[in-house]
């Protein structure tokens, strides 16, 4: 059973991914679409843990934390990088 | 895979709880008409979901490996205290781009 | 470089080095217990400069009170805004709302932004340069007051109460 819920969830997000993707292209700002990363970001930590989960490992556990401190610090520089031009001061 | 079912139902409830979150918040993200009524949606919505998420697979490993397995809970942690800096950061870049807003939100923000 | 007082400059911080470290490595033997414990130690003991001065004290039952109080409230109010989200957004009454602060120290300050940022239908957005209005987003406000109100019965005077008891 855990199975299908799983694929059934890997389904969920995926069309999550692709309505963050169309956002990501649609824009119409800047911040729009630092904001479509960001949860592009998120949702794929969702995708691993789901990956690890259908593949019965837990290697992927590192992967995702990665991912989420990459994503914060890569978010807070694009964000600072539009409010003073810069990122280190 | 453990036999107490039990754990697979709430394996199963949490998984999906935790994606038809993250996907409410992916909607929110798509059609909400204005970028601050945007935020609102992946900040939070995302992040529960995520975590969620990862306390589905932390009971499944728990289960199926017989000892606590406790590091997915870092992962929800962060989460949760980097979504709102990241919010925060995000709001005052829009502020200070002077985004258009939706024409009936009420309320001003000060000038940046 | 100036020379800490103590053996721990910050005792929270050192708690939570201890526990992350053995999270991060999933296993609670004794090698992983004495490596924690050595960076739970080092790390603040170099890095104290750099942080600012900690709460004088913290009621920490409060404070566990306050956590699950708040970690409720996520979860309850995530459902109202998928229920927003999901239905009509004509609905919607969006606005921006300005919160006069009570509390003083900047810890706190970010301890309660952060907590109105999760607590779902509200960002907060900014801080005025002298500290002393938080500038919030709603996604669907219908009174501002009550908004406020809200916050301030609920959100800050635990916050106040667990972080700023020794200062007036």
């Amino acid at each position: 059973m855990l199975d299908t819920v799983v694929l059934l969830c890997l389904g969920i997000i995926c069309a999550a991914l692709l309505l963050t993707f169309a956002r990501l292209i649609k824009g119409p700002d800047l911040p729009d679409r630092i904001l479509a990363l960001d949860t592009l970001y998120i949702n794929a930590i969702a995708l691993i843990m789901l990956l690890g989960l259908y593949l019965d490992s837990n290697l992927f556990f590192e992967a995702a934390l990665l991912i989420a401190v990459m994503g914060f610090v890569s978010t807070v520089a694009i964000a600072k990088h539009l409010l003073r031009g810069n990122i280190i001061e | 895979m453990s036999d107490a079912s039990w754990v697979e139902w709430l394996v199963a409830a949490l998984l999906l709880i935790g994606s038809v979150f993250a996907l409410v918040g992916a909607i929110g993200l798509f059609k909400l008409p204005d970028f601050f009524m945007r935020l609102h949606g992946p900040t939070k919505a995302s992040t529960l979901g995520v975590g969620a998420l990862v306390l589905g697979s932390m009971v499944y490993f728990s289960a199926q490996s017989g000892s606590i397995s406790l590091h997915e809970l870092l992962i929800t942690f962060f989460l949760f205290l980097t979504a709102p800096v990241s919010a925060n950061m995000l709001a005052k870049a829009a502020m200070h781009e002077k985004l258009r807003r939706e024409p009936r939100t009420r309320g001003e923000p000060w000038e940046q | 470089m100036k020379r800490p007082d103590r053996v721990f400059p910050h005792p929270w911080l050192s708690v939570s080095l201890l526990i992350g470290w053995l999270l991060l490595m999933n296993s609670v033997s004794v090698g992983n217990v004495i490596m924690a414990a050595v960076l739970a130690t080092l790390i603040p003991w170099l890095t104290h400069v750099f942080w600012p001065r900690s709460p004088h004290r913290l009621r920490f039952g409060r404070l566990l009170i306050f956590a699950c109080r708040v970690l409720s409230d996520i979860v309850l109010a995530n459902l109202q805004v998928a229920r927003l989200i999901l239905g009509s957004r004509r609905r919607l009454r969006p606005a921006f709302v300005h919160y006069p602060l009570q509390l003083q120290q900047d810890f706190s300050i970010s301890v309660l932004a952060s907590t109105i940022s999760l607590t779902p239908g509200t960002v907060s957005a900014d801080i005025s340069p002298d500290r002393s209005t938080l500038l919030i987003h709603g996604l669907d406000v219908g009174d501002e007051q009550a908004l406020i109100e809200h916050i301030r019965q609920r959100y800050e005077e635990p916050i106040r109460e667990i972080f700023e008891c020794s200062t007036p």
